[in-house]
């Protein structure tokens, strides 16, 4: 297997921050809203470096998601940040009418996604948002996995003329794709080619399933592994080409079962090329205060149960008959 | 310069277009559109500086409107197309399949002059606050208006924006409420009470004025004067008084016209008291 090694550890948020100070740079249209949490979205450096660019919203993200829809009628390309909460769940009726239905070019920008935000819990813990966003018409869903894609994505989404939904998290994850990569909107990530099984990750267990490749190729079984950074529009044909080769399929992902990466494959498949199918998600519960990693083990979204998921789906593939 | 009497003439045909309209597809909102027929067409044929025959979504160097109470969306249609952004003859479109004039204002269709959805109420002050930042950004000193309902006030993001107005200096923003004092199920101040506007808005830090939304020349000279107040810091209110239903008396004095079409018979008495002046569609 292509050796995918943690060069460091940094939160996928810094990656953010580190995108849009560049933005902030090559691109004068650029600009950014915060809603009282500039430290925590890593935006404190595009503020200093473009005061007049950067407003700060307080409390209020409704108006913050209003205000953007607003500034792009005069040519600007807001970039929205706040936690993935309140830049979904909370403002959805404003996404819905003032940004997506009226076709709106805004970067909704949600740190602190999913059960790795730890300990504040399931108040903060939105693992419903990808589901929110992706039923949205016109709305782009991208959940990259490490520093560097965040980043990367960040830059890219600049030239998308449209909404954005980019989520990304708050712990320390490591790095381990390319500083320089080009990031392409709507194009899964080949990280292994195999034979066996495919498994689709997005986000934080992207890392996760490159682990559970290496022990499951320690066991003579060969995944084919895919990043898909882009949850919608989903590269259909990335993701049909690999299950057509390995017949069965898991994919991975720090949200609900519902509404989320698995649920849009398993949609893909049913229509297209039905194949016995796993998913690692949370299934149907609210998370909890505790550290990421203890919440990833006990709401089951770890690198365990990538390759139990991945062993099930084989076993399921080995009971199937071959269909005409 | 149309003179006060043409702005009547001209008010007097859109009421006209509002009742066709929503009698036509028997659905839409009479009560409000009719009550703010006199502030649009002022706004359009005499306030604002706009290019009504060639839309551009960034309205670069022109003054930009957002209604926010979307609803009384037959009052816009009617004074967009009669303004020319679009054939008058496209009235008769309005709410059926296919047509570019939703029953609430939407860009989705691509129909010149609307720059951005609404009918969910309460979200158009945050988009006209956004739109007013872009041009200052842009240096561009045109004027933002927009438009709200009275009973929308109760959303709370319409106080949101109105706290980050002040507290950022929007001074190129003149937001317009229609006071008509009534709402879906009865009269405002039964349903919830507003208490005192201009006490709200100016704790809030803006400029407030008042004015009678229903007499051309107060409406003309009431927005002139809200013009002269802009750059000064604080982004300007004017309570515009106005009757739901104004220019029919059967639907004036209640809310039960708020969204609700008259049948033929009522449509030929409601027309028999608005004389036809620029030609019906």
């Amino acid at each position: 297997m292509e050796q995918y090694e943690a060069k460091d550890m940094k939160d996928t948020r810094s990656g953010f921050g580190a995108g849009l100070l560049e933005l902030g740079e090559s691109n004068p249209n650029v600009v950014a809203l915060c809603a009282d949490l500039t430290g925590s979205l890593k935006m404190n450096a595009f503020q200093d470096a473009f005061p007049d660019r950067f407003f700060q919203v307080g409390i209020a993200e409704a108006n913050m998601m209003g205000i953007a829809a607003g500034l792009t009628i005069g040519g600007k390309i807001p970039f929205t940040g706040t936690f993935a909460n309140f830049s979904t769940g909370r403002v959805y009726d404003q996404i819905r009418q003032s940004i997506a239905y009226s076709g709106k070019n805004v970067k909704i920008c949600a740190s602190h996604a999913g059960l790795t935000l730890g300990e504040d819990g399931a108040t903060h813990q939105i693992l419903e948002d990808i589901g929110l966003m992706k039923m949205l018409p016109h709305m782009v869903v991208i959940n990259p996995c490490d520093y560097n894609q965040t980043k990367a994505a960040t830059i890219a989404i600049a030239e998308h003329n449209g909404p954005v939904y980019l989520r990304f998290g708050r712990p320390k994850v490591p790095v381990f794709t390319d500083e320089n990569q080009s990031f392409e909107i709507g194009k899964a990530v080949m990280l292994h080619e195999g034979t066996d099984v495919t498994i689709i990750a997005t986000g934080h267990l992207v890392w996760k399933a490159i682990e559970a490749g290496k022990a499951l190729l320690a066991k003579g079984i060969n995944p084919e592994i895919i990043n898909i950074h882009t949850i919608k529009p989903l590269d259909e044909e990335a993701i049909l080409r690999s299950v057509q080769k390995t017949r069965c399929v898991v994919t991975a992902e720090e949200h609900q079962m519902h509404g989320g990466l698995g649920d849009s494959v398993a949609q893909l498949l049913a229509r297209k090329n039905p194949a016995p199918m796993e998913m690692v998600a949370v299934n149907d519960t609210f998370g909890e205060s505790g550290t990421p990693e203890e919440l990833m083990t006990k709401y089951g979204i770890d690198t365990p149960d990538v390759i139990a998921a991945a062993e099930r789906a084989l076993a399921r593939k080995a009971s199937t008959p071959e269909m005409a | 310069m149309p003179s006060i009497e043409e702005l009547e003439r001209t008010a007097s045909q859109v009421r006209r277009d509002i009742l066709r309209m929503v009698a036509a597809v028997n659905s839409g909102h009479p009560g409000g559109s009719l009550g703010c027929a006199d502030f649009f067409v002022a706004l359009y044929f005499e306030i604002m500086e706009h290019n009504p025959k060639q839309f551009q979504m960034d309205g670069v160097d022109e003054d930009l409107f957002f209604l926010s109470n979307g609803h009384i969306s037959p009052v816009w249609y009617s004074v967009l197309a009669r303004s020319g952004y679009f054939e008058v003859n496209e009235l008769d479109t309005f709410r059926k399949l296919n047509t570019r004039l939703q029953g609430h204002p939407a860009t989705e269709e691509g129909l010149p002059g609307i720059r951005v959805a609404s009918g969910s109420l309460g979200q158009g002050l945050s988009v006209a606050v956004g739109a007013a930042l872009a041009k200052k950004l842009n240096n561009d000193n045109r004027m933002v208006y927009s438009l709200h309902g009275d009973g929308e006030l109760q959303e709370g993001q319409i106080w949101e924006a109105a706290m980050y107005a002040s507290a950022n200096k929007v001074d190129n923003l003149i937001s317009v409420i229609d006071y008509n004092g009534r709402q879906i199920d009865g009269d405002v101040e039964n349903v919830l009470s507003l208490g005192s506007l201009r006490d709200k808005w100016e704790a809030f830090g803006w400029e407030v004025m008042e004015m009678e939304g229903n007499h051309m020349e107060s409406v003309v000279s009431g927005l002139k004067s809200a013009q002269s107040l802009t750059g000064k810091g604080k982004p300007v209110m004017v309570i515009m008084t106005t009757e739901m239903g104004q220019g029919v008396d059967f639907m004036m004095g209640t809310h039960k016209w708020h969204g609700v079409a008259p049948n033929t018979e009522q449509l030929e008495n409601a027309l028999g008291q608005l004389q036809e002046t620029l030609g019906d569609y």
